[in-house]
């Protein structure tokens, strides 16, 4: 089991990464999502898969899972939601003053600016 | 147990959401945000001498024992910290009345501001890492509003690459909270360190060790900093002065309480990394406030050098550089904000930022050319201004331990520091003022009517603020160097407790 998360993981971060090289601000930010993901099933990975019942007082289980890495996980996730809606927002408002989503665009920009 | 240690943070997050509810009333806004700041300075004042006289204090959130619950521990370096930070946050915000300008008030700028501050007194005062990263989180969502706000159109140049660094360090710093977990089934700092003593720090543990040294390092700037002087010549100098003095000190405190408590058992290899981003930073921040002629890029730069000094005396690690650690950034934040805060009112004055520009501004401005000078010479380590104790200690603690070359580059950087400062008011107040500025201030002026009328509305009253809050960060600065001898009692209890780690690690698990 470890090994297919271990692939997923894999796979995210180098399609995040992926993203967040190109020129297009829009897809930096789905990059950044996405490596977002790929942190949360890390997490979930690496403070061991399933091996019991749901942590409930008195279910009469001999094993737990341990309940730490998902509370973990929703916070992560509750906070890349914002992050990721306020860049979205960011974005587009760069877009509609700069008339342009391209990182780089904005330095040829910049530069012209300052001097 | 210490209910007392959770009102640094509760008292401005109550304020910030009740601040949302009255965003037209900027009257009322400036009156709770002064009364919030005054009665933070003095809770975090009771909070340092309560450590002073009772030792490290702990507030288990919620009754659960530590490890299992997140604990609020105040050691004397939080406790003090909090205290700096308070101090520059109130002045900052007097500060923000003069300059901020009505339109950013009535978009919640002091909601943004109250929240930067739960993030920072918050990062200070908790002992859970998992916590940390949350309030880490809450500060850099509030400084991302606070970059953005305005939306002029070098704000929304550097917003979204600030975001991005920030968005991919906090990624990272998730993924090495995992390892951490993975390897020894805690978060708790207290315990982490105790369960990293006994496994014996060594292999993937190290590799964890790094990991956080470069997540902490992006954000603090130590080396990782080619995003900081883009970003933070954006917003307004208030919102600037928020950032140099807060956001990068709380990295700093995070290495250094990282590197004290959790992973101080392999110095030879992680203290090494540090004291190399020391010297890089301490070179190319150096380099960089003396190469650039515009006032916003040398402050910048000026930042970077104070960073490099604490890791600095972090990768020394001895006893006198631990206190010079903790003196040098209780100086730090508040010379900081104080030089942001002048460098602010000076661009005011001379309304450019270019230095080739201005000239002869001490005979209109004598009190703040000569604030400026005073904050130079602070800054540089010239006693008794309260530079000097910190960076005494440090490269003290540095010679001890042999860093020769390391010293000497920490000497030339504070030579490095007094020039680019000095060029700034040899060239700003010295000299007679261009004549060109008269004619070019009418055409300014209409351009700057139509984009910003708010920063014209600047009047007397508006200045007279401005003094205020540099005159108070300045009563400090000088203050803390001449009753060094005093400040010097508590900073030695805060080295203490980062040196001996079993001090702080006995105060949490087996505390009440």
């Amino acid at each position: 089991m470890e090994w297919i998360m271990a692939v997923a993981i894999g796979a995210l971060f180098m399609i995040g990464v992926y993203l967040i090289l190109t020129k297009s601000l829009l897809r930096v930010i789905l990059g950044t999502s996405l490596l977002t993901h790929g942190v949360h099933l890390l997490l979930l990975t690496m403070a061991g898969l399933k091996r019991g019942a749901a942590p409930i007082l008195g279910s009469g289980s001999e094993s737990y899972v341990d309940p730490l890495p998902q509370a973990l996980i929703l916070t992560s996730i509750v906070i890349s939601f914002g992050v990721t809606a306020l860049f979205f927002v960011l974005a587009y408002r760069a877009y509609q003053t700069r008339g342009t989503d391209e990182i780089d665009g904005m330095d040829a920009e910049g530069k012209e600016a300052d001097s | 147990m210490n209910n007392l240690l959770v009102l640094p943070v509760l008292l401005p997050m109550v304020i910030a959401v009740f601040l949302m509810f009255f965003r037209k009333k900027v009257v009322l806004q400036r009156v709770v945000g002064l009364v919030g700041g005054i009665a933070n300075v003095l809770i975090a004042g009771a909070v340092v001498l309560r450590v002073r006289s009772e030792g490290i204090q702990t507030l288990q959130l919620g009754g659960w024992e530590p490890p299992y619950g997140i604990v609020f521990v105040a050691d004397m370096f939080a406790a003090l910290l909090v205290l700096a930070a308070s101090i520059t946050g109130l002045a900052v915000l007097i500060y923000s009345f003069a300059s901020i300008g009505r339109e950013r008030e009535e978009h919640y700028y002091y909601t943004f501001f109250h929240f930067l501050l739960v993030g920072v007194y918050g990062s200070f005062m908790t002992g859970d890492i998992f916590n940390l990263f949350v309030f880490f989180e809450v500060m850099l969502i509030s400084s991302y509003a606070l970059i953005t706000l305005g939306g002029d159109k070098k704000q929304l140049r550097e917003a979204p690459k600030y975001l991005l660094v920030n968005i991919l360090s906090s990624t990272l710093f998730v993924a090495s909270v995992a390892y951490l977990y993975a390897a020894v089934g805690t978060l708790n700092m207290a315990h982490l360190s105790q369960r990293i003593t006994e496994a014996g720090q060594g292999g993937v543990l190290n590799v964890i060790a790094v990991l956080f040294l470069i997540v902490f390092s992006l954000k603090a700037g130590l080396f990782l900093f080619f995003w900081l002087p883009g970003a933070y010549g954006a917003p307004p100098f208030a919102v600037r002065a928020l950032f140099g003095a807060l956001l990068t000190k709380v990295g700093l405190y995070a290495i250094v309480r990282t590197f004290t408590l959790i992973f101080p058992g392999d110095p030879s290899f992680t203290h090494g990394w540090i004291a190399g981003m020391a010297a890089a930073t301490m070179i190319l921040g150096g380099i960089g406030a003396v190469a650039y002629r515009d006032i916003p890029r040398i402050l910048n730069y000026n930042v970077l050098i104070g960073v490099g000094f604490v890791a600095f005396g972090l990768s020394a690690s001895t006893r006198d550089a631990l206190d010079g650690v903790v003196f040098y950034m209780l100086h730090d934040i508040l010379s900081k904000g104080l030089l942001f805060v002048l460098g602010g009112m000076l661009i005011a004055a001379a309304k450019t930022d270019r230095l080739d520009g201005m000239g002869g501004l001490i005979r209109r401005r004598p009190g703040l050319g000569w604030m400026f000078f005073i904050l130079a010479l602070a800054l540089t380590g010239i006693p008794p201004l309260s530079g000097f104790a910190g960076k005494v200690l440090i490269v003290r603690g540095g010679l001890e331990e042999g860093m020769l070359a390391l010293s000497l580059v920490a000497l030339a950087s504070s030579l490095l520091t007094l020039y680019s400062l000095v060029k700034i008011f040899r060239e700003a107040f010295w000299g007679t003022e261009p004549e060109m500025q008269q004619e070019d201030e009418a055409v300014r002026r209409q351009k700057s009517k139509k984009t910003s009328k708010a920063a014209n509305m600047k009047s007397t009253s508006g200045a007279a603020l401005a003094n205020v809050s540099a005159v108070v960060l300045l009563l400090f600065v000088i203050g803390i160097g001449l009753a060094s001898n005093g400040v010097y009692a508590f900073a030695s209890q805060a080295g203490e407790t980062l040196a001996n780690p079993i001090l702080y690690i006995e105060a949490v698990l087996k505390g009440e």
